[in-house]
């Protein structure tokens, strides 16, 4: 099953300049899984060194943060979009 | 180069004094030559004086509110406050900025009586300051 996934500007350099993507699978998981497959450019953005997201990267389902979903279990119907953002943080420390 | 109009000076500094004593944050939309047409203050959701975090859609929804309003205007960068340090960028700002890619980082400290505005690009680690053009309204 393909859905669309936004990339982050950050990525969009490593998908040809797309901004946005078609990704198969029928999670969250696979659908990062099959990003990466395709732009491996994307790996070290994405993926953590445990095989989860990496935590500078949020996935949002149809505007839900994934993580108070399934978090990379999500199923992921016909039609949704996944959106990648990435994590904005910082601060004076 | 950083392009701001003297409103989003004025609107930076008021949601930075706004926010204390915790850090203050928001996006700046605009044109890929570095002139800002739109600030957006966005919440803190670290609700920290040494700290901050943007939530994730708030980014989302305003990238695509740019993108939906057909003038060119992308995501330029994003604005912080240091409450108490001076505006330069912490370890965890370099660090974090590495993920985020070709931004700029605007900082406004409060640490001084008057407050400092200045912008930087971070690109691999390394962070150079860029001049502020301050444009009148």
């Amino acid at each position: 099953m393909s859905v669309s996934v936004r990339l982050p500007t950050i990525l969009r350099p490593q998908a040809g300049g797309l901004s946005e993507i078609s990704a198969e699978g029928g999670t969250v998981g696979e659908i990062v899984d099959d990003v990466v497959r395709q732009f491996p450019g994307t790996a070290s953005h994405l993926k953590a060194p445990d095989g989860g997201l990496h935590r500078f990267v949020n996935v949002y389902l149809n505007d839900e943060d994934v993580r108070y979903l399934g978090g990379l279990e999500t199923p992921v119907p016909a039609g949704a979009q996944l959106s990648i953002v990435p994590a904005v943080a910082g601060g004076g420390g | 180069m950083l392009r701001l109009r003297h409103d989003q000076w004025l609107q930076m500094v008021g949601h930075s004094l706004d926010c204390l004593p915790e850090e203050a944050c928001g996006l700046l939309g605009g044109r890929a030559d570095g002139s800002v047409e739109v600030f957006r203050p966005c919440a803190n959701v670290d609700r920290s004086a040494r700290t901050y975090a943007i939530d994730g859609l708030d980014l989302l929804r305003f990238e695509r509110e740019l993108e939906t309003g057909g003038e060119g205007l992308e995501i330029l960068g994003v604005m912080h406050s240091h409450t108490h340090t001076d505006a330069y960028p912490s370890p965890t700002d370099v660090e974090r900025a590495a993920h985020l890619g070709p931004w700029h980082f605007l900082i406004v400290s409060l640490r001084h009586p008057e407050p400092v505005a200045r912008s930087y690009r971070i690109l691999g680690g390394q962070v150079d300051e860029e001049p502020i053009i301050l444009a009148p309204i």
